[in-house]
């Protein structure tokens, strides 16, 4: 039991998580139906809403956008075996780096102001998982504790500045008045509009370009990248690092600040893409999302934009779905979430177990 | 300040400490066990709500007090099947719990009752109303958990090896005694504790249910640990400090001060965490989690 389950590469990369999602529907149908809804209705529903029209598409690829960077935040900080649950936090100072940036450089031409805001947005959201980084890197101050209490110092510092500091001065709500209309990130229908092509308009903006983007860099860094091969290095064995040469206190620090830069993105999709704002809980508990992402994706940029996608359609899908049958509200995603995190990531084990012994008898009984 | 309202601080200080205290003492049973918990806010999000359902389909509190525990204890027998049986990721397990409960409650209560999430109000018997000084029992039985847990762990035979689980679970194991029993026993007992801080909101403090009460509470009680190095007496300490700083920031909230303005509340809000982080850094003191909390026991090796 304890040596390593072997199991073929497509069987490890594709069957089991496959699997796993697949029990996740399942449990997540099972509450449907003891709500005294039919399931096969609600999935409909889903896919149309968020596949079935252009417009559905489009929101559907906005959520995407969130969830590839906060996926690719938490697997860059796996990677070097560091678990980053403080993403909310660091795209919540995101975007206070996104606000301070625009509204006080507003004088800029677009074509600067955008790429400042969002280095600014990398720039804090990296400021802010630094700490925690180089908590566990000197200190031996537990991650996980670190970054759950930094998030509550954002939300905390948020709201204490959105309300006395940042807000408009006339307005009533803690929101920061509208960034400059140079700085908004043109949405994709009209971006598509200047080659003269006609799409149905949504949310969706061109950030996804820049989601993309990041993965490939991602995925350029961890596999093909001197650096990534320390991260990695770190992340499976510290004591092999240090007799290679490597300082597992740098790696740690430095995966740490790239994993909130990338969390910083979430931001940039939200505020410079759509909000154009800074407003309270924008981040709506996407940080916790990218962790069932990153799972899911096995903590490849790959998997991560294919799972980015699943709860893309989930997100969208369910807001369409709790329009059509109000019983099933939005929640249902936390919930079916909720699932795949404990079955990709907790239960792991399990699946693999189960796929390994229909491996051995299969092999048996072609013997 | 005039004594009445320090006496009514420190009174909604006690109120404000209990579902922190009874979260805490969980933590400090599981993780003593080396089972890390980072789910308590979700075990706690849970019993509210099956607890205020209970007590309004059955028309008493200390029935949605039996309910608040089982959903509580089944929340946490997932938890500790994933990271117990299945050697699981112990952290994954416990953000999978918070974000069910969040889901699972908001979801469930809204298909039930159609008040966006919400369960009926309570009223009579269908709360625990104040026994002594005020405070329900729930109070006074969390309470008495401290010295109960201080005398159990520190005193009995099942205290002094569930302790030794927590540290090497290798030399229990050799002795012959079995690791995953008496973890799955701290998780129960930490679910039990979850169950009554759970209850004590929805069916104790406030008269119902509302989506997401718990408001973080279960990760001030995880700071609480922290802060309380993993002991039982700290621990009441630090839970009353934190319940403390909440109490006088109610208390402070829109009151102006001349020459500084309107007191930052937020500021106070926010000590717990920063004092849990610099607490964590070893900048005053240094806090040693039990050796072996979070980390499967595999028996071959």
């Amino acid at each position: 039991m304890s040596a390593p389950i072997q199991l073929p590469k497509w069987a490890e990369t594709v069957l089991v998580p496959a699997i796993s999602v697949a029990a996740a529907f399942l449990i997540a149908g099972l509450v449907v139906l003891s709500i005294g809804e039919n399931p096969l209705t609600a999935t409909r529903y889903l896919l149309q809403g968020s596949l079935g029209t252009g417009e559905g598409l489009g929101f559907t690829l906005f959520y995407a956008t969130d969830f590839i960077f906060v996926g690719l935040a938490v697997a860059v900080a796996y990677h070097a075996g560091l678990f980053n649950i403080g993403g909310e936090g660091q795209a919540t100072l995101a975007g206070l780096g996104i606000a301070l940036a625009l509204n006080n450089l507003a004088f800029l031409p677009g074509f600067l102001l955008i790429p400042v805001g969002i280095l600014s947005a990398a720039a804090f959201g990296a400021a802010w998982a630094a700490v925690p980084g180089y908590l566990q890197a000197k200190r031996g101050s537990h991650i996980v504790i670190t970054t759950i209490m930094f998030n509550w110092l954002a939300s905390v510092l948020i709201v204490y500045l959105l309300v006395n500091v940042l807000r408009e001065p006339q307005s009533m709500n803690p929101e920061t008045p509208s960034f400059p209309e140079t700085s908004h990130i043109p949405f994709m229908h009209e971006a598509f509009a200047w080659f003269g092509i006609t799409i149905p308009s949504s949310q969706l903006n061109l950030t996804l370009v820049l989601a993309l983007l990041s993965a490939y860099l991602v995925w350029l860094l961890i596999y093909r990248s001197r650096l990534g091969y320390a991260i990695r290095v770190v992340g499976s064995n510290p004591t092999a690092a240090v007799y290679a040469g490597i300082s597992p206190a740098r790696i740690i620090i430095i995966a740490m600040m790239l994993s909130g830069a990338l969390a910083g993105g979430l931001a940039v999709n939200e505020l410079m893409g759509y909000q154009h704002r800074l407003l309270l809980e924008f981040t709506s508990g996407y940080g916790f999302v990218g962790i069932a992402v990153a799972l899911m994706g096995r903590a490849h940029p790959v998997g991560i934009i294919l799972a980015s996608l699943l709860f893309g359609i989930l997100y969208q899908g369910g807001a369409e779905l709790a329009f059509e049958q109000p019983n099933i509200t939005r929640d249902m995603v936390v919930v079916i979430g909720g699932i795949i995190i404990l079955f990709a990531g907790a239960l792991d084990g399990l699946f693999r177990r189960l796929v390994a012994q229909l491996f051995t008898r299969q092999k048996l009984a072609g013997a | 300040m005039d004594p009445g309202i320090i006496a009514t601080i420190l009174d909604s200080a006690l109120r404000l400490a209990i579902p922190l205290l009874a979260a805490c003492l969980a933590g400090l049973w599981s993780e003593r066990s080396g089972v890390v918990d980072i789910g308590l806010e979700g075990k706690m999000l849970v019993s509210a709500f099956a607890a205020a359902a209970a007590a309004y389909a059955f028309g008493s509190a200390w029935i949605g007090l039996v309910f608040g525990i089982m959903a509580s204890v089944a929340f946490g027998l997932v938890h500790g099947f994933a990271s117990i049986s299945q050697r699981g990721n112990q952290i994954v397990s416990g953000v999978a719990i918070n974000m069910l409960a969040a889901g699972l409650t908001a979801i469930v209560g809204n298909a039930w009752y159609g008040q966006g999430g919400r369960t009926p109000p309570l009223e009579g018997v269908q709360r625990f109303d104040g026994i002594l000084l005020g405070h329900s029992s729930l109070v006074y039985i969390v309470l008495l958990a401290v010295p109960l847990t201080w005398f159990v762990l520190g005193r009995t035979r099942f205290g002094l090896r569930l302790r030794a689980v927590g540290e090497n679970p290798a030399a229990v194991d050799t002795a012959g005694i079995s690791v995953a029993r008496l973890r799955y026993s701290a998780v129960v007992i930490g679910g039990i504790l979850c169950g009554i801080g759970g209850t004590y909101l929805s069916v104790g403090q406030a008269a119902g249910f509302l989506p997401n009460m718990t408001a973080g509470r279960g990760f001030i009680a995880l700071a609480a640990l922290i802060f309380a190095k993993w002991r039982a007496w700290p621990a009441l300490g630090a839970c009353f400090l934190f319940g403390l700083l909440d109490a006088i920031a109610n208390q402070l909230q829109g009151l102006f001060i001349p020459g500084v303005g309107e007191v930052p509340v937020q500021a106070i809000q926010a000590l717990p965490y920063l004092m849990t982080v610099i607490l964590l850094a070893g900048v005053i003191g240094k806090a040693i989690p039990p050796r072996a909390a979070g980390v499967p026991y595999v028996k071959e090796r």
